[in-house]
Parts: C-alpha cells; sequence; structure tokens
C-alpha cells in the first residue's frame, strides 16, 4: 500500500480525519486479543464473560489502542510519529457491533498535532483517546 | 463472614485503608519479555487490527520513511510482555497479587479496564528486548458503576530496552468490581402498596377477588367513593357495596414524568374516570396510547393483578 504521508503543512486545527467503520466479529475481537497475547476469558471465551457480568465477549484495551493507532497512521500515512495515545474506555466493544471512529484536530503545535478520536458503537462512546503525533 | 450486602460506610473506609497501604509499592522483579520484538508477532497484530502502515512489514517502505528501518507498532508496547497462556509465576513478595486476593476477599473478582495512557519515546525495532517495571500508583474508594461496586486500581508501567534505555511508559487503570447482576441482585420492585385501614380495606379485597365495589349508603341511597365510615350526604353509618358495571369516561388526566417512583413505568398517565354509576376514581391505563387519552373518551375499567397481593383497577381506552 502506497499511504501518502502528511506534513505539518498539511494539517490545522479543526481538521476531520476520514472516518474509518470497524465491523466487530467475534473472530476479529478474539484475534485481536490474542495478537495482543491477551488471554483473559471475557475477550475469548463467551459464557466465563457472561459469568462475569458481561453481556458477552469484549474487545481488550490492547486492541482498542491498537485501532486508535491504525486510524491514525491511514491518515497521517507512514511519516507521522505516535508520540502518546491516551485511552478512556466507555461502553465495552461486543461482537455484532460496528465501531465508527471519527477524529479531529484539537491542536498543531511546532511538529506535534494532537487528535481527538473517539469508536463508537450502537450503545455510544467505546473509546475516547486523545492523540498527540508528531508529523515531518 | 459479613454480608458485603451488610457494609455500613465506615467497614468500606476502613478496607479502602487498607488497600492504601498498597500505593507506591513496586510489584515484583522488572518483567523480562519473553521474546525479542519480532516480525511474527507484528504480522499478527497488523493482521488482527487491520493496519496497512508499510513501515510495520514492509522493509523497502520502512526505510525510505522517516523510521528507517522496520519497527513495531506503537500501541504493541504492552503486547510484548505480555506473560500470555500461561500465568506468570512471580517469586517473593507481590503486593499486587496480596492487594487482589484483599479484592477478592470483598468479592470484587471481575475486571475491566477503563484507562489506558501510553507515552512512546522511541519506536521498537525487531531485536530489542524490553523489560517492564510496574508500580500501584493509586486505588479508589469503592465506587458504583454500570458494570457494578469495586475499586479503580492504577498501576503505573515503564519500559525500558536492553541497554536499559527508558522505551516508553504506560498508566492502566482497571475497576475490580463485584458483577451488578449476580452476587448482588436487585430485589424484585413490586408497585406501591395502597394504604389500607379497616375502613377501607374490604374495597381492595372485592378487587383481589375481582369486583369493583362502589359504597352505598343504605338510609339515604347515595353512593360515594372514595371507601369511608359515614355518608357525606346525610351522616348514616350504614352502607352496602354495590358492584360497579365497569364503564366510565375520562374526566381529567395528567401524563407523569418526574419524579419516578419504583415499580411504576413512565412516562405514566394517571386518570380520573367518572363511573358510569356516577363516582370518579384515580387510575392508570392499561393497553392505551398515551396520544389517545383524552377528556370525555369512553373507558372499560380492567381489574388487573400487578404482583401477587395486589390487584387494581384499569382503564382501557376507547380508540
Amino acid at each position: 500500500m502506497n499511504t501518502p504521508s502528511l506534513t505539518i503543512a498539511d494539517v490545522q486545527v479543526g481538521q476531520e480525519l476520514p472516518a474509518l467503520d470497524i465491523p466487530l466479529t467475534r473472530t476479529l475481537i478474539t484475534a485481536t486479543a490474542i495478537a495482543s497475547r491477551d488471554y483473559q476469558e471475557v475477550h475469548h471465551d463467551p459464557s466465563i464473560a457472561v459469568e462475569r457480568g458481561s453481556q458477552d465477549i469484549i474487545m481488550n484495551i490492547l486492541s482498542t489502542n491498537g485501532f486508535v493507532g491504525r486510524y491514525i497512521t491511514d491518515w497521517a500515512g507512514p511519516n507521522a510519529f505516535i508520540r502518546s495515545v491516551k485511552v478512556r474506555l466507555g461502553v465495552p466493544n461486543y461482537p455484532g457491533e460496528t465501531m465508527k471512529m471519527r477524529g479531529k484536530i484539537t491542536a498543531v503545535d511546532a511538529k506535534t498535532v494532537t487528535v481527538l478520536v473517539t469508536g463508537s458503537n450502537s450503545m455510544g462512546d467505546h473509546v475516547t483517546a486523545t492523540v498527540e503525533v508528531v508529523l515531518p | 463472614m459479613t454480608s458485603v450486602d451488610q457494609e455500613t460506610e465506615k467497614d468500606k473506609q476502613a478496607f479502602w485503608q487498607k488497600l492504601q497501604a498498597f500505593v507506591g509499592k513496586e510489584i515484583g522483579p522488572a518483567q523480562l519479555s519473553p521474546d525479542e520484538v519480532n516480525i511474527p508477532m507484528i504480522r499478527h497484530w497488523c493482521e488482527a487490527i487491520g493496519d496497512n502502515n508499510p513501515i510495520y512489514l514492509d522493509t523497502t517502505a520502512a526505510e525510505a520513511s522517516v523510521h528507517g528501518q522496520i519497527v513495531a507498532p506503537p500501541t504493541m508496547l504492552q503486547a510484548w510482555v505480555m506473560a500470555g497462556l500461561k500465568p506468570r509465576v512471580l517469586s517473593g513478595t507481590n503486593p499486587y497479587e496480596d492487594m487482589n486476593q484483599l479484592l477478592f476477599s470483598k468479592q470484587f473478582t471481575s475486571v475491566v479496564a477503563t484507562n489506558c495512557e501510553q507515552t512512546y519515546d522511541r519506536y521498537l525495532h525487531p531485536g530489542d528486548r524490553l523489560s517492564m517495571t510496574t508500580t500501584i500508583d493509586a486505588i479508589s474508594t469503592e465506587k458504583t458503576t454500570a458494570l457494578g461496586t469495586g475499586h479503580f486500581v492504577t498501576t503505573r508501567q515503564d519500559y525500558f530496552d536492553q541497554n536499559n534505555q527508558r522505551v516508553g511508559s504506560m498508566l492502566f487503570r482497571i475497576i475490580r468490581f463485584r458483577p451488578a447482576t449476580r452476587k448482588n441482585p436487585s430485589p424484585h420492585v413490586v408497585r406501591p402498596r395502597p394504604a389500607t385501614t379497616h375502613d377501607n380495606s374490604w374495597w381492595f379485597d372485592g378487587l383481589q377477588n375481582g369486583k369493583l365495589f362502589v359504597q352505598r349508603c343504605t338510609n339515604c341511597q347515595a353512593l360515594r367513593f372514595p371507601p369511608g365510615p359515614v355518608c357525606p350526604s346525610c351522616v348514616s353509618m350504614d352502607w352496602h357495596p354495590v358492584e360497579a358495571v365497569g364503564t366510565g369516561t375520562i374526566h381529567s388526566f395528567v401524563v407523569t414524568h418526574y419524579p419516578q417512583v419504583p415499580g411504576l413505568e413512565y412516562p405514566l398517565p394517571v386518570l380520573l374516570v367518572d363511573l358510569d354509576e356516577g363516582v370518579r376514581m384515580v387510575m392508570n391505563p392499561i393497553d392505551t396510547d398515551i396520544a389517545d387519552i383524552a377528556i370525555g373518551k369512553k373507558v372499560d375499567i380492567v381489574l388487573l393483578a400487578t404482583d401477587d397481593e395486589l390487584t387494581l383497577p384499569f382503564a382501557r381506552v376507547h380508540k
């Protein structure tokens, strides 16, 4: 994939990132949990998840971080350097939902861009993240 | 053991004080990642996340980028040191496990992550070998969330490379909680009980037996409602019940939104119904759209058991 890479001249406060909708299959939730070496049962075993008070298996936070990181570089390209990802979790990501990722630039300071990212499903915001990314 | 349901605020405060002893403690020795940063794990991650940024797997593209070589996705930071399927056994004292055991003693057995703040000092390359130190940063007082009741626990992880240079850090917050549904079932909330006395309980008993009664004065024959011992027309204390036909007309109504009383569904219409016999009763509608309620509309009165102990009249409003 040839991703055009953004520079600091390409961005300004208020700019919105392209939308990204991620269908949350059971396979996706399980595969991302295992790829992050997270074997907590609530991320792959529905009956144990229910026993522990959840409605179904839920996406793990490492994967949520991963999707936030991907969302940023899908937009900013290979020359972006992600400085920090600060994530607050809201409603769970259950199988069958779609996580709708949206982002908006809230600050540009020297070469550091601050982006507010939300990932929401039918129940509300799954993730609200503040990401600092350095652009050339 | 004292049931957690019977704990007082003082008990909870004392428990929180015990938890505070763990704040600031480093958890065990530094954890070494089981493997070096490596391409196969990066590939699994990128496939699962659907991340096509070429700097993670395409050498040519990575070398052409500002990164100059293949790098790992920065958000994989935590994954490199995850224990995996086999739980890590820590030797010596482990304040985190001790803290968990204390939390488990109050049935705070479930866990959900709520916040994660990662900062990256540099991107990692294949061959880097990480180690991680963990410190208990904060433990909240008892909080109740939609998931259940529990304590937020924040830990701080610092990640170091093979040269003992810090490469990143993380503040990670979880809630250790008692599931809301299983351990603390909320008691079934029933409709509020009517205030019954010797003078009106016969009327509620009638409903329970499927009959809607009105009181008739034996002396002057006047009908009256609500039930009472003395005729408001002639002050006679002689009366007898007559069964109502069960039809009427809406005299007035309100739709209540607030305050909401447990055991009732809102928005809640409250109707004043003139029975065809000539007395007025207050009741809620049944099988009726709020939009169909209007002054002057005809209603059929239905007796309905709201639970095992209570039957009440409801108005089915004509369309």
